[in-house]
């Protein structure tokens, strides 16, 4: 039987997994924001297995807002990406080092 | 559902529909006229004052199911946050003309982050935290790289747009474990479930605390969770960072007093030991680091975060006389901040930003005047009495004193002293050293006028210190 404690672990995992992405990821800002989509992902995957656990529709109702959210943060971060690659020809996350101190 | 709902929601109503009116006008308005954008968004901000001065609650309304509130507290807040971003917008404005960023998107995402800012202030769910709190963080990001083609302002926005997503998502894993435990988002439920069922308080919930205290020193700038604050004061252009620094503390401290005393109150035990590792560690680090520091925004970005120190350090003590310190302080603390910000945006000019200290180099000598406002505002942030900082800085000590904690009492004496040491010498730089560039400081006759006044509140408040603490005292009672 699938109980709650499996879906919990499963989203930590994956939790995880994105922060260690975040951490690890030195090359590529796009991977960058694939980690923080897999983040809120794993928070939604937390909602909706308490929501059920709760037989209570809010946590449902909280995803939705979460993943119209998750969209406009996007749109945020790759415009902010455009914006830097034009400037730098380059998207590495070791090369943003200009600022330090 | 009733009319009477939408009554007390009307100020976000008014600026909401207000926005929308100066983002259509302003698709019609020529680069060169871009002012009278401007003047739109000053008189959008002066009817969202009007209005929510008129609908002034007498007590606190819940609304909305429960979702959104309307109290004292919700009410001192928006009237600050609005009168800071008036106050940006004004200084930001002819910096902007003479540096070819004379655009709308300016002053429409500060308006955004305004509203932002004040559906926090007004939260009653975590919900209704959240997305008051991500309308405010995006519109910062798209602020912070509003300037294209600058490479340190794209770099820095990319900084904080990673490391507040990272906190979002920490805050909102933390919010998904308090639902499942209490299972509620409101927060008088929420404090109800958790008095009622003392078993509650126990591995899960403190699981929940934990991430949500990480994004919540994230959102404040509480050392170890600080690395973007400085990278994007020092990054952003002056005007943004003037913006940053100001009225967006005030919603840090909503979201931390809404979330941690009016939610989880009841958990003070356990997040108050939380609180207090971030508040000792950003009191040291950051009035430490920023004597090393030689670019005068990256300092004030390092002083800022001895600041959130104290503040931190008042909602530590769980007390309505700590929280009504850590009001105090925050109100105080961004009046000086804004003016501080606002000299240096006054001293740039075309093609020449005030990057460093040095750059302050015989400001008396070019302007009396301003050094003197200067001065005055590096001794309120230094806590010299009379000034006003001084005072918040004394409550913030009596009452972690009251709660009984002498130690922290001590060390908040101890960084104080070590803190005055770095806004001294830029006082030192402005009267004592021989200034290269000797040219007098141009501004337009408002901004000479609202500097000035913002500078010497701090004195005056410094000077009759009362009423603004008993409104803090009754605000929070």
């Amino acid at each position: 039987m699938i109980g709650l404690q499996h879906y919990l672990t499963i989203s930590a995992m994956l939790f995880v997994l994105s922060i260690a992405g975040i951490i690890v990821n030195r090359r590529n800002l796009i991977l960058l924001l694939m980690c923080i989509e897999l983040m809120l992902l794993a928070v939604n995957f937390n909602f909706i297995a308490f929501s059920r656990y709760l037989g209570d529709d809010t946590g449902q109702v909280f995803v939705f807002f979460i993943l119209t959210v998750a969209a406009a943060e996007a749109a945020i971060g790759l415009a902010i990406l455009v914006v830097l690659f034009r400037n730098r020809r380059s998207i590495a996350v070791q090369e943003l080092n200009t600022l330090k101190g | 559902m009733n009319l009477m709902d939408f009554l007390a929601a009307a100020p976000e109503m008014t600026l909401l529909g207000l926005i929308c009116v100066v983002m259509i006008a302003d698709l019609f308005i020529e680069d060169e006229r871009r002012v009278h954008t401007f003047w739109l968004s000053m008189i959008s901000l002066a009817i969202t004052a009007a209005v929510l001065q008129a609908t002034s609650p007498d007590t606190r309304v819940v609304i909305f199911d429960g979702s959104y509130v309307s109290d004292s507290l919700s009410q001192v807040l928006k009237l600050g946050a609005v009168l800071f971003v008036a106050l940006a917008f004004l200084y930001a404005r002819d910096y902007l003309r003479a540096n070819d960023l004379n655009k709308g998107e300016f002053y429409l995402l500060g308006l955004f982050g305004l509203l932002g800012m004040m559906i926090m202030m007004s939260a009653n769910s975590l919900l209704t935290m959240y997305l008051g709190l991500e309308t405010l963080s995006l519109s910062l990001y798209a602020l912070v790289a509003f300037d294209r083609n600058n490479v340190t302002s794209a770099e820095s926005a990319m900084k904080f747009f990673v490391l507040g997503a990272i906190a979002s998502g920490a805050l909102l894993y933390g919010i998904s474990w308090i639902y499942g435990v209490t299972g509620s988002i409101q927060f008088h439920e929420i404090y109800a479930a958790i008095s009622a069922d003392p078993s509650l308080n126990n591995l899960p919930l403190w699981f929940g605390l934990a991430f949500l205290i990480v994004g919540i020193a994230f959102k404040f700038g509480g050392v170890p969770f600080h690395m973007w604050l400085p990278d994007v004061y020092q990054g952003a252009r002056t005007p943004v960072t003037l913006y940053l620094a100001s009225a967006p503390k005030l919603a840090a401290l909503a979201l931390t007093l809404r979330i941690l005393v009016d939610g989880l109150g009841g958990l003070h035990e356990t997040w108050g030991t939380m609180i207090m590792v971030v508040a000792v560690l950003s009191l040291l680090v950051g009035n430490l680091v920023a004597i090393a520091q030689t670019n005068i925004k990256r300092m004030l970005g390092y002083s800022t975060i001895g600041h959130v120190g104290f503040i931190l350090l008042a909602i530590f003590c769980g007390t309505a006389e700590g929280n009504a310190a850590a009001l105090f302080y925050t109100l105080t603390y961004v009046v000086a901040a804004a003016g501080a910000f606002g000299v240096i945006v006054l001293m740039s000019r075309s093609g020449y930003d005030v990057e460093l200290l040095t750059d302050f180099n015989g400001l008396n000598a070019r302007s009396p005047w301003f050094a003197l406002m200067m001065m005055f505002l590096m001794f309120s942030m230094a806590g010299v009495p009379p000034f006003i900082g001084f005072f918040a800085k004394l409550n913030v000590i009596s009452a972690v004193l009251a709660a009984g904690f002498p130690g922290l009492a001590v060390l908040m004496v101890l960084v104080t002293v070590i803190g005055a040491f770095y806004y001294l010498k830029v006082i030192w730089f402005m009267y004592f050293e021989e200034a290269e560039d000797k040219a007098v400081l141009q501004a337009s006759t408002d901004t000479r006028l609202v500097l000035s006044l913002n500078s010497v509140a701090v004195l005056a408040l410094g000077i009759v210190p009362g009423w603004l603490l008993a409104l803090c005292i009754d605000v929070l009672s």
